[in-house]
């Protein structure tokens, strides 16, 4: 079986690595909203400015996740591609496998222009160990938009899932503390946030890299999205092969 | 003989449309059977059942002695995708590749390219190949896992005179070796060309099942030819069609048509009295299916 991870792994990839939209709109925007809000703003503080630097790579993960796997996997299912799949000696395993792990390396990737506007343009301080857990805290916390982007992929069309992922994506990035730190947003805000599960990742990530304590409702909320958001996406997947398939 | 895939009553059903209606079906090892049928007669469905795609409402599909929702048994077949769906952005060699990772024994590449005459195009990718080498290479893909049976769904449609020549080359190989092919096709001429025997589906039954030879023969049509102006009311004709100032009768009875020509005064020439092509009795049998319906 890992042989076949391999090959829906690798597939997937050069797919990605030719028709690189994808990992480019994940890469770009949390780079460009770093040179516009944190390098001018928080690039003095170290605290605020590392801060600042894990909430943008959490910006381009949930992109990549949230946007990037319900639009490909929307396109994928109207591709006469996606039946022959359907009768090569493999179970869904594989292919489930191949796209959580090409989208954790799209992740990645997206990370690093970030990574190096913070290193080279404020005075974001991190040790290696830390950066490991943080990328670790990524990757993890992350997990529920992979699943809510499965959700959406398996549920609409690849036209509606462009719009719905985009329409998600900015209020859940912004009520979980993203763009703004939590603490200078208005009140109802400030009392919303912890319910996102934006906010539980990235506070994740914050504890991960500046030794912070995360807010408690935050992480469970993160584990409670996560449980809700496995039910949905194997819910939809199930259904989609009904239809198609049964 | 081993029988490589069977169904046995089976039925299938989308929400009203009934589109397979207790087909029983076996097909043996070594055989080249071509399916015949017109658009929504149930070939597809009958396929994708084989192929594990789909499941019978009732009935059973049995395929390599096991169940073909099973994908340990499915190593035993290879299938040809819509040459529209290959993922346009991998060159050749890697979808080749892709396609064997899922086989434990592997056709070898390079040979299995040459075979389909795309060596050449081993790097290319698959969005730059042309219709009839996306097609050739769909058809390529079937045999990557050295299967016991193939599974071609229109193999050469779009492809020229030549290129379909050396792709039913390459399908009578694979048959020669021993394999077992299932063939849809919407030219008659591939299905006489390649297959022993034709199963023909209207309606989601199978109405007839039998070597191509007896097929034409068990309809008994015979294809009168002649040149006229007018014809007269004729008795018998099923179907009839005029060609570069010839006509073209399709009847049951030959001799009797011809003696009421002769009798009605008619002035004709170049009259001839052929067999049918496959493609008539196949029309024969699916429009008398069509008037009982």
């Amino acid at each position: 079986m890992p042989s076949l991870v391999l090959a829906h792994t690798r597939y997937q990839m050069l797919e990605q690595i030719r028709v690189p939209i994808g990992l480019i709109s994940s890469a770009f925007f949390p780079a460009a909203a770093m040179l516009a809000f944190v390098v001018p703003f928080a690039a003095d503080d170290p605290v605020a400015a590392t801060r600042a630097t894990g909430s943008m790579m959490m910006v381009g993960a949930m992109s990549a996740a949230l946007m990037g796997l319900s639009i490909s996997v929307a396109q994928d299912r109207e591709q006469p591609w996606n039946p022959y799949l359907r009768t090569l000696p493999a179970g869904p395993l594989p292919r489930f496998a191949g796209r959580i792990i090409t989208t954790m390396a799209i992740m990645l990737v997206a990370v690093v222009p970030v990574l190096v506007i913070a290193g080279l343009f404020t005075e974001a301080a991190i040790t290696v160990p830390r950066l490991l857990l943080g990328l670790a805290a990524l990757l993890g916390g992350t997990l529920p938009f992979m699943l809510v982007g499965l959700f959406l992929g398996f549920l609409l069309s690849s036209k509606a899932a462009i719009g719905v992922s985009q329409v998600l994506f900015f209020p859940v990035a912004i009520l979980g503390g993203l763009f703004l730190p939590p603490e200078i947003m208005p009140g109802f805000v400030r009392a919303v946030s912890p319910y996102m599960p934006s906010r539980g990742a990235v506070e994740l990530l914050w504890s991960a890299t500046t030794g912070s304590s995360p807010h408690p409702v935050g992480v469970v909320m993160l584990g409670v999205w996560t449980a809700v958001a496995a039910v949905a996406a194997a819910w939809a997947y199930r259904r989609d092969e009904g239809r198609r398939f049964s | 003989m081993t029988i490589l895939a069977r169904t046995a009553e089976a039925t299938r059903r989308y929400g009203d449309v009934l589109a397979l209606d207790r087909v029983s079906l076996d097909i043996r090892a070594g055989e080249l059977v071509g399916l015949l049928g017109p658009n929504g007669a149930g070939k597809s469905t009958l396929v994708n059942l084989f192929v594990g795609l789909r499941r019978p409402t009732s009935g059973t599909v049995e395929l390599l002695g096991g169940s073909p929702r099973d994908p340990l048994v499915r190593r035993g077949i290879g299938v040809t995708p819509q040459e529209t769906g290959l993922p346009e952005a991998l060159r050749v060699g890697e979808v080749v590749d892709f396609v064997s990772a899922h086989y434990p024994r592997r056709a070898a590449r390079d040979e299995l390219l040459e075979r389909f005459g795309l060596r050449d195009l081993v790097r290319r990718q698959i969005g730059g190949l042309s219709g009839g080498q996306k097609r050739r290479l769909a058809v390529a893909l079937a045999f990557a896992g050295e299967p016991r049976m193939v599974f071609l769904d229109e193999p050469t449609t779009g492809l020229d005179v030549e290129a379909r020549r050396a792709l039913w080359d390459g399908i009578r190989a694979f048959h020669d070796g021993g394999g077992t092919v299932l063939l849809t096709s919407h030219y008659l001429e591939e299905v006489e060309a390649l297959a022993q025997r034709v199963v023909v589906v209207g309606h989601g039954r199978v109405l007839a099942d039998d070597t191509v030879r007896a097929i034409r023969d068990m309809v008994g049509v015979r294809r009168v030819t002649l040149a006229a102006a007018a014809l007269p009311e004729l008795p018998g004709v099923l179907g009839a069609e005029r060609e570069d100032g010839r006509v073209h009768l399709l009847t049951t009875d030959p001799d009797g048509l011809v003696v009421e020509l002769v009798r009605s005064g008619t002035a004709f020439s170049g009259l001839e009295i052929r067999p049918t092509t496959l493609e008539e009795a196949f029309l024969a049998i699916t429009s008398k299916e069509t008037a009982h319906a």
